[in-house]
């Protein structure tokens, strides 16, 4: 069931040269290969229909979108009819009408008397508007498909085969639009029925409740389980999802307060009318009971929580914060925006820090995954963001994914990135684990190089040996766009011996013939395009792998127009926006160094203070200051350090050490057992504001409901900031991004007034480019020329041994996101209820471990307690788990090694070894003894508060 | 701060810089890294360590780190 003001043209659109025709009388002019149920809809009028929608290629089944057409015989499909110069179509006549009762009648006949979609069917709508009602002259008495038993296995959705037609919009749309293909038609005639792979049930089946199925039924087959529990919506608001990076816009459909569904936006420019599990369903945990909604101080860690009013616990925090600086010094405090918090509360937490609190000390979690996104990228082309926007991938020839899972990480991109595939597009997967764009349904990697983690540098570098060895370098491109001394400079580096895929095969442990042949195909397939994710970053050569790969794109000329590039899959919603909005503690919005004096002099003025010219700390920094005794108070918002960052142990001890510690979050999340006051923080549908994708694209965020705490988090830090002294006068988010606008030079133009005109804004969005830049770097760089860097292979000090004799690697699962604590609250768990080992059949056997063994990993850091999945999808002497249970302690594991560059931890390669165990590590011991206490002081504090 | 992991940042950066400018050149890159990146009480601690003898740091780290100026105190 589609949005509520959604209207469907019935076929995709074409781009053919104009075409007129005449419908019902009336001229039209549309593209060639145009549909004339498409071409009807241009013309204002709707042909009645059933299996054609215009997300899904025309499929010609219903045979109720019949018409008639001068001088051909019958009556054809009109989804499956296309224009053509001159066509006389006639969409309605008495003919056509009775064909179409007949048709429809039928259906009725067999179909329940009520639904969940109600009025909202389109079978209904379309029964109503030939006249028919739920009785027909064929009765119910006959061989039906009424008794049939729902399917209400998945827990979003339900499918009802007595409501099913087989129009196989939903089997459609999982192959068309989601490219799982996990839905099929089983039988044949009266017998035919829609079934999950082998009619295994929604939930035990291949499908990744995507939800697209659900929403392309025209009968109310399949539904939303919310729609049965609260009912019709009432409204619909637009906003901006709050998990990945992909930053799909949604349609909130609201009843009240109360959220319906989440249906994506058909207009959306990034994810084009697609979801996934998380966005469409997994909105639960906005209204958790475990939700925080008023504000708690209390001395130390070890006493009850206490709740207080906003007031007093801004002039505790406020207070503290001064004590500390009074007694410390003005630089022993700080504070962590959030990169899953809107632009504006970004730009507020920077700005409380560096005005209100006078130091720079100002971080973000970006720390943990694309700061060497931002140094790289910087370095090379001159902007600290991706090239491209998600439509460009249609346009590419040969894709490189690199240290990246878009169909579990990046969904919506994924299955857009599948459709190219299956379109021809070759594809180069340098990854240590199989996943799953290497082989799925309809998908084979053209070639896999499967390298040992921490060898990026060393494959990216013998991939450049060959394009500059087998002058396959684009030198006209070169020539014109990128400096020539640094370029030779790198030629004649990547060009050594020792760079040969033969000689780094050794490292890589990929085939030397692999490399050449995969180097070949990205320097001569035609466009090329290079997506990567935190499998680049999180590496002690996060840094230079980010140069290695831009270096590569501008080699080849794959940079500047559609197609190509260099793409970035930024983890959370708003990883962008918090590095835009001047989150690092080196630098102000539009990545600016502190230390200009020009700069600086424009934010002085704006802000009414005197920033200070020096660096300030980054989270690691400050976390072993604050070991060290010099860092004493931190604010953070929506972060959790002492689940997210590496060795947790040593974050927990930092925490621990600090005087004041402020939590402002949804949850009482790991971190917040370590702080002194708790700001309860707002979701993403309780707040105004923006969030900028992965592609650069400013998208609005809308309050669909009252912040549950009665704030929104912009208004918490604006509060803060007063209670501090310094004022922020703020009416509402469009006013900060207003001063956003003034002070960064490619948001000049940007205002909420101009993202409700055009939908989104991809930055630069000024007086050059007034309706933002969807493609970066065309014709120049942002810095000029390219600028080539030489990039040593450096190995990570972090080296296996007898006694570490594997390598952990770490990524993240479709169903939950990051650290959890939004999907651990909602049904995603019955997919994925804990984190577990993959290990290697043949180190597996070496220990005696068996699938759903309990298995101890050891590491330099620390030791933790998993469950095993005996797996062939990580390669021998490599172990991978996710990160998304705090109980699993995954960073307990990782340990402090980091990027030269940025200090992005290196969670990507850790030494380990495996043994069988059957108990809790002594941490999760300790952890699980930790929490039952903090939860009891947290229940004491609201048991107070009752009375 | 622990300085054998400011030693160990110090030379990785002059490992980037000694690949793209040389040992000869590559101080005077490391030590614009350590001053635009690095907090004072960092560079401050790090100078002090190399004033000791600057154990366990690289030539082109230790060169570099020599010429940094004192940051402000904090």
């Amino acid at each position: 069931m589609y949005s509520l003001d959604y209207h469907d043209h019935g076929t995709p659109p074409t781009d053919g040269t104009p075409v007129t025709l005449t419908i019902d009388g009336a001229e039209v002019t549309v593209p060639a290969g145009t549909s004339v149920m498409r071409a009807a809809a241009a013309a204002g009028g709707a042909i009645p229909k059933l299996c054609a929608t215009d997300t899904l290629q025309a499929f010609g089944s219903c045979r109720v979108c019949l018409v008639e057409i001068e001088g051909q015989r019958g009556y054809p499909a009109s989804c499956t009819t296309l224009v053509a110069p001159g066509m006389k179509v006639k969409t309605d006549s008495e003919r056509l009408q009775k064909l179409r009762q007949g048709v429809v009648e039928l259906y009725m006949s067999d179909h329940p008397d009520t639904d969940v979609a109600g009025e909202r069917s389109e079978l209904r709508q379309v029964a109503k508007k030939l006249g028919l009602t739920t009785t027909t002259r064929y009765g119910k008495d006959g061989h039906t498909h009424l008794e049939a038993c729902k399917d209400e296995s998945n827990p979003y959705f339900s499918f009802d085969p007595a409501a099913c037609i087989v129009c196989s919009r939903c089997v459609r749309a999982c192959n068309e639009v989601q490219g799982t293909f996990a839905l099929t038609v089983e039988g044949r005639g009266f017998e035919s029925k829609i079934v999950a792979s082998q009619d295994d049930g929604f939930k035990e089946s291949e499908c990744v409740s995507c939800g697209a199925c659900v929403e392309s039924c025209p009968t109310g087959a399949l539904t939303e389980k919310s729609m049965a529990r609260v009912g019709q919506p009432i409204e619909e608001v637009k906003t901006t999802c709050a998990y990945c990076g992909v930053g799909c816009s949604f349609v909130a459909e609201m009843k009240g307060e109360e959220v319906v569904r989440m249906v994506p936006d058909r207009d959306g420019g990034a994810n084009r009318g697609h979801a996934c599990v998380k966005g469409r369903f997994a909105y639960g945990y906005a209204t958790h009971e475990d939700r925080i909604v008023r504000p708690m101080i209390r001395a130390k860690i070890t006493d009850p929580w206490r709740e207080v009013s906003w007031e007093e616990a801004f002039t505790h925090a406020a207070s503290e914060f001064r004590r500390i600086q009074a007694r410390y010094g003005r630089f022993s405090v700080g504070g962590i925006t959030s990169s899953r918090c809107t632009n504006e509360e970004a730009f507020l937490v920077q700005k409380l820090v560096r005005a209100a609190l006078g130091t720079n000390n100002v971080d973000t979690c970006a720390r943990v995954c694309h700061s060497p996104t931002g140094y790289g990228l910087k370095s090379t082309i001159g902007e600290s963001a991706g090239t491209q926007n998600f439509d460009s991938v249609m346009q590419s020839d040969v894709i490189i994914v690199v240290g990246a899972n878009p169909t579990d990480g990046h969904p919506v991109f994924g299955s857009r990135m599948k459709r190219r595939l299956r379109e021809g597009a070759k594809l180069i997967v340098a990854d240590p684990r199989e996943i799953d764009l290497v082989r799925s349904p309809h998908i084979q990697a053209d070639y896999h190089l499967q390298l040992r983690p921490g060898t990026n540098v060393a494959l990216f570098n013998s991939i450049a040996h060959v394009i500059v060895t087998e002058g396959l370098v684009n030198e006209k491109f070169v020539a014109e766009r990128c400096e020539p001394a640094p370029f030779q400079k790198w030629r004649d580096f990547v060009a050594q011996p020792k760079n040969s895929p033969e000689a780094m095969e050794a490292v890589t442990g990929v085939p030397a013939r692999h490399v050449r042949q995969a180097a070949r195909l990205y320097a001569t397939g035609g466009n090329g395009a290079i997506y990567y994710g935190l499998g680049v970053t999180e590496h002690s050569q996060g840094s230079t792998m980010v140069m290695c790969i831009a270096n590569l794109a501008m080699a080849t000329g794959n940079l500047g127009r559609e197609g190509v590039g260099v793409n970035p899959l930024r983890g959370q919603n708003n990883v962008q926006g918090s590095c835009d909005m001047g989150s690092f503690p080196h630098e102000l919005a539009g990545y600016r160094h502190i230390s200009d004096a020009t700069t600086r002099g424009q934010f002085d003025r704006e802000w009414g203070v005197t920033l200070d010219a020096e660096p300030g700390l980054r989270i690691p920094n400050m976390i072993e200051a604050a070991v060290d005794g010099s860092f004493k108070a931190l604010y953070i918002e929506g972060e959790d350090p002492a689940q997210s960052d590496p060795n947790t142990q040593h974050v927990t001890a930092g925490l621990a050490a600090m005087e004041c510690v402020i939590v402002q979050d949804l949850f009482l999340n790991e971190s917040a057992k370590y702080a002194h006051i708790f700001f309860p923080g707002s979701s993403f549908l309780e707040k105004d504001g923006t969030f900028t994708n992965a592609e650069r694209r400013i998208q609005r965020v809308r309050k669909v409901m009252e912040p549950l705490a009665g704030l929104a988090d912009w208004e918490v830090t604006v509060q803060f900031a007063k209670a501090l002294g310094y004022e922020m006068n703020y009416s509402h988010p469009s006013e900060i991004m207003d001063e956003i606008a003034r002070l960064m030079p490619t948001f000049t133009s940007v205002s909420y007034d101009k993202l409700d005109e055009e939908g989104s804004i991809q930055w630069p969005c000024n007086e050059q480019a007034p309706h933002g830049t969807p493609t970066m770097h065309i014709g120049e760089f942002v810095r000029g020329k390219g600028r080539f860097f030489v990039t040593e292979y450096v190995p990570t000090d972090e080296k296996v041994n007898a006694r570490f004799p594997l390598i952990l690697t770490t990524g993240r699962i479709l169903s939950q996101y990051n650290v959890g604590a939004q999907t651990r609250r909602t049904p995603n768990v019955e997919w994925h209820d804990e984190d577990r080992l993959d290990i290697h059949p043949h180190d597996a056997e070496d220990r005696g471990i068996r699938d759903g063994d309990w298995v101890g990993i050891a590491s330099r850091a620390g030791t933790t307690v998993l469950r095993a999945v005996v797996s062939d999808k990580v390669q021998p002497g490599v172990v991978y788990t996710t990160f998304h249970f705090p109980w699993s302690g995954a960073n307990v594991i990782t340990t402090e090694n980091s990027d030269w560059a940025t200090n992005c931890p290196e969670y990507k390669v850790t030494a380990v070894q495996v043994t069988k165990v059957q108990q809790p590590s002594e941490w999760q011991k300790r952890f699980a003894e930790q929490d039952r206490q903090q939860q009891q002081l947290l229940q004491s504090a609201r048991a107070t508060a009752r009375g | 701060m622990n300085i054998e992991h400011l030693v160990g940042m110090a030379n990785d950066i002059g490992n980037f810089f000694d690949a793209e400018y040389g040992t000869q050149e590559s101080p005077a890159s490391i030590a614009l890294h350590i001053s635009r990146y690095w907090d004072p009480r960092m560079r401050a601690q790090i100078i002090a360590h190399v004033t000791q003898g600057g154990e366990g740091l690289s030539p082109t780290a230790l060169a570099a780190v020599r010429t940094l100026p004192a940051p402000p105190v904090r």
